[in-house]
């Protein structure tokens, strides 16, 4: 499903102009340094329901922005800019 | 009688046990048809199969049902190509008729580069068993009248890797001829029964709570599309899996045949006839990972655009339905599949946009990897362990779409 992201620079844009940008946590549980790397290369949160991500404004204002998004059904929920 | 009235399905409903030797969640084609071989080829027929909506309610239901074993690497062709001879023999196996049809599938090149991928893939699959060619322009044409070899004038058509094997078969029957063949020796399916959690005795899966109360079971198979970090997170595990939607679409009846399977990586997308005539078309992964079935107008437009380029008959036909599934995407476009380092708990999941051509393979190892306790070698290269190990099994090139 295509949908608009409200980028704070350049307003609300189809989402065909931005690029992807996960945020990767890696749990505090796991101590091990290489297992931490394991972790931080393949593995992914994938959540079901309100996330926060990145976005990259590729074809735009070449800014990246945060945004909280429902993944259950694709709703915004708030957006930020980071530098 | 014609093909599309469908004879009576036997299916057979029972009340749920309490305790079952294998439990399998998800009742989608991965699902049944490890039930079908365990009960087929292995004689263990105390198996329950978990389903939280209908049979085949999930990707099985959604897919664009090609078959194909044209892959990257040697592993995957390998793998693949049992699938594709799974499938050819499966109506006379369960007397069952799929609707399989063998058509070829054109992957077609559009620049030197693509030609050089083209020609490699047609080497690596004819030295590893699954037919494929190269062919020029004019043969093309031969297969696929309808290809306007100019391209539009932006995608000229300058040669293609040709693999006959290419097929297509009719996901719903497949559902229900696996379904069948596994009641009828005495597994027991159970719809709407959402499994909520996994019962643990210390480190070992020993059985799932279910919304009808806690099934405990030698061994849980995890066969679940789209939903499986969650359940997979209940036995202590993360997975290397990021949930994307993918569109496709079909138009209105084409009058004349169009037989082949059509693709093109440098357009991104496919098509293919159904067999009530309808033109299928779809392309690749949404770019925002998501559980959500909802379509766009702008993937239509999108993959129209791309497809009436080297289509142009399409331009006269119109849209008649357009939907949605969730493809579970692994780092490197290969499936994870086998144990999984938690006792009596074992996966199968990164099927991507590759999991209908899988299915009977799919099935048929996990059912001997549970039966024997050893991994297929097979299936060997894509254990959920192999990234640590550092031996990833890079296929995007010819996973990325269908």
């Amino acid at each position: 499903m295509s949908f608009h992201i409200p980028c704070p620079n350049c307003g609300t844009r189809a989402i065909e102009e931005f690029v992807y940008g996960e945020i990767v946590v890696v749990p505090d549980s796991i101590t091990d340094p290489d297992e931490r790397n394991l972790d931080r290369a393949f593995i992914h949160g994938n959540p079901e329901g309100p996330t926060s991500e990145r976005w990259f404004h590729a074809m735009g204002c070449q800014r990246w922005l945060t945004l909280r998004r429902d993944t259950r059904d694709e709703q915004i929920i708030l957006t930020a800019p980071i530098i | 009688m014609n093909e599309f009235i469908e004879r009576n399905v036997r299916l057979s409903w029972h009340a749920a046990k309490r305790s079952y030797e294998v439990v399998i969640v998800g009742g989608g084609g991965h699902g049944l048809a490890t039930a079908y071989y365990l009960a087929t080829r292995h004689g263990i027929t105390d198996v329950a199969v978990l389903e939280r909506k209908y049979i085949g309610a999930g990707n099985t239901g959604r897919n664009t049902t090609v078959i194909r074993a044209n892959y990257g690497i040697p592993e995957a062709v390998r793998f693949y190509q049992r699938s594709l001879d799974l499938y050819a023999s499966l109506e006379e196996e369960t007397g069952r008729g799929i609707t399989h049809r063998q058509k070829g599938l054109l992957w077609l090149a559009h620049s030197e580069t693509g030609i050089r991928a083209e020609r490699a893939r047609a080497e690596l699959n004819t030295a590893f068993g699954a037919g494929t060619e190269y062919v020029g322009p004019d043969e093309i044409k031969k297969i696929c009248p309808q290809l306007d070899m100019a391209g539009g004038g932006v995608w000229p058509i300058l040669g293609a890797s040709y693999h006959p094997g290419g097929a297509t078969a009719r996901h719903d029957r497949v559902v229900w001829t696996y379904a069948e063949g596994a009641m009828q020796r005495g597994v027991h399916i159970h719809q709407r029964t959402a499994v909520t959690g996994l019962m643990m005795d210390g480190d070992r899966v020993t059985g799932v709570e279910t919304d009808g109360g806690p099934i405990s079971a030698g061994a849980v198979v995890s066969a679940v599309g789209g939903h499986v970090t969650a359940l997979a997170s209940m036995a202590g595990l993360r997975l290397p899996i990021r949930t994307h939607p993918l569109q496709a679409f079909v138009t209105n009846r084409y009058g004349l045949g169009f037989d082949p399977i059509v693709s093109s990586s440098s357009l991104l997308f496919y098509a293919s006839q159904t067999a009530k005539g309808e033109m299928l078309l779809g392309a690749e992964i949404d770019r925002q990972p998501s559980y959500s079935y909802r379509s766009g107008h702008h993937f239509l437009q999108s993959c129209g655009h791309r497809a009436m380029t080297l289509l142009p008959f399409l331009r006269n036909l119109r849209v008649l339905r357009q939907w949605t599934g969730v493809c579970d995407m692994s780092p490197d476009y290969s499936p994870v599949m086998g144990k999984t380092g938690v006792e009596g708990f074992y996966i199968t999941t990164g099927w991507g946009t590759w999991g209908f051509k899988a299915i009977p393979v799919g099935g048929e190892q996990m059912a001997e990897l549970i039966a024997t306790g050893e991994t297929p070698d097979l299936i060997a290269p894509f254990s959920l362990d192999r990234f640590a190990r550092d031996r990833t099994m890079a296929d995007r090139g010819s996973a990325g779409t269908h």
